[in-house]
């Protein structure tokens, strides 16, 4: 128990920090460059992309294990109904991933500004601009995707994340996402001010800002190890969690 | 139709003058992931050239039946299947290196360019000119892609295509293969990019 309650904060921490989502696996650059000129619309942007992300790892999670997995439990019973049994064991949809993933994206998101702008008029009001842009912000689909590599990725069925760490790592991402992309907002106000050369003016300048960042993100690596080292209350669980800590990373 | 660009003028205009990287900012997902190495730029821009290719035509053909508020969702599906493809092809026959470009193969899904591209060009021109816009934007974004790798692979290795081209005794500069160098090159360049057109701008002012 204890050990996957360090797995579940290493995972946050890892998706936060250490390998942030815009500084480390460059998703996300569109909004983080173009939405990154005030504090506050940057703050909403972020917190809109946590919100979708949520829900998007939570039925990205969904339709992976039940659907799309080899041998999942939904399709096998469903195909059960027309052809034998054992042929429906081996049913495989992880080939339609990348469809049903955009797809139940784009749908989210839709059902998502609909709802809120029905029941909840002021936070419609905060985010409603940035909810159409989510859908096609690659940091939602780099989630799900590294969701469905932790499920039909790993050798050992016992492997496969749960709810709790695919959540985990989504909120992470945004928290993430967030963190980048109000640094920069903060960054590039001051930039304003300062006398940046002509053709440096712009993108090219917050690039190079963004280069910097991700230079100081980087003194997070290896944070992960030295925390799991640390938390870890006996030498045999930590013989025992070892290769879920490669798993996690 | 009449002020539509033709199916030449889209051709040359994706190349230099409306660059999708350097001039539109476009797909800078790929652009600063994959290109830590000049081979792993190619087989990227190859990946992007074949997607948005065939996403053009579907999609152009299809114009006349897009509805308004449904068209993205349905550029969206086209785009997934055919990166469906690109994804198992490039696993089946060059696995190594569909292991090095990982999530972002499938992250072309959502890469702005192709999106843009048929809201632009496709959906509102003939088939002709949507393959022809879709061949000059990919190899302008070709040629974007390998100006930053073999910067990052020659100051971060010493070495082109895996072959070595600086002399041993040159330090390489590790951060330039790794992340922080993917911004810093590509700001430099953009940069770069900048000055150069701004001067030209202001030369053929000055005449």
């Amino acid at each position: 128990m204890i050990s996957y309650l360090i797995d579940i904060f290493l995972i946050g921490i890892g998706a936060a920090l250490i390998n942030n989502f815009v500084l480390y696996y460059f998703v996300g650059i569109c909004p983080f460059v173009g939405v990154s000129r005030k504090i506050s619309t940057a703050f909403g942007m972020g917190c809109a992309v946590i919100f979708v992300i949520a829900i998007a790892a939570v039925i990205s999670w969904a339709i992976t294990t039940y659907v799309l997995m080899p041998g999942a439990l939904l399709s096998r019973t469903v195909a059960g109904l027309f052809v034998p049994p054992e042929t429906a064991a081996g049913i495989d949809l992880t080939i339609l991933s990348y469809i049903v993933y955009i797809f139940a994206i784009s749908s989210s998101v839709q059902f998502v500004e609909m709802y809120v702008r029905k029941f909840f008029p002021p936070l419609y009001k905060a985010l409603g601009v940035y909810l159409p842009l989510i859908t096609t912000n690659c940091a939602i689909l780099f989630a799900c995707l590294v969701i469905m590599s932790k499920i039909t990725g790993v050798d050992n069925p016992a492997d496969a994340w749960d709810l709790g760490r695919a959540l985990t790592l989504a909120v992470g991402g945004g928290i993430g996402f967030t963190i980048a992309i109000v640094i920069m907002a903060g960054i590039r106000e001051e930039l304003d001010l300062c006398d940046v050369p002509k053709p440096f003016k712009g993108v090219a300048i917050s690039l190079i800002v963004a280069g910097i960042l991700s230079l100081g993100f980087m003194g997070f690596t290896g944070v992960d190890s030295g925390l799991r080292k640390a938390m870890m209350p006996k030498p045999e669980v930590v013989a025992q969690v070892q290769p879920e800590a490669e798993a996690g990373k | 139709m009449a002020d539509q660009p033709t199916a030449a003028e889209r051709f040359i205009q994706g190349i230099l003058p409306e660059n999708p990287v350097y001039r539109q900012l476009l797909g800078l997902c790929p652009t600063l992931a994959v290109t830590n190495g000049l081979k792993a730029a190619i087989t990227m821009s190859a990946a992007v050239l074949f997607v948005l290719f065939c996403a053009n035509v579907i999609v152009s053909l299809i114009r006349n039946l897009l509805k308004p508020h449904l068209r993205i969702v349905i550029f969206t599906l086209t785009i997934a299947t055919f990166v469906t493809f690109a994804d198992r092809f490039l696993a089946a026959y060059v696995y190594q290196m569909s292991k090095v470009l990982g999530p972002y193969i499938p992250l072309i899904i959502v890469n702005c360019l192709i999106i843009c591209r048929c809201e632009v060009c496709a959906s509102k021109q003939g088939v002709v000119t949507a393959g022809a816009d879709a061949i000059g934007q990919s190899l302008g974004f070709c040629l974007a892609l390998c100006s930053i790798a073999a910067v990052r692979e020659l100051l971060g290795t010493g070495m082109l295509f895996d072959i070595r081209v600086l002399p041993v005794v040159w330090p390489d500069w590790v951060i330039m293969v790794l992340p922080p160098g993917a911004f810093l090159t590509f700001g430099l360049l953009l940069g770069l990019v900048n000055w150069y057109s701004d001067r030209r701008a202001a030369a053929a002012g000055g005449k």
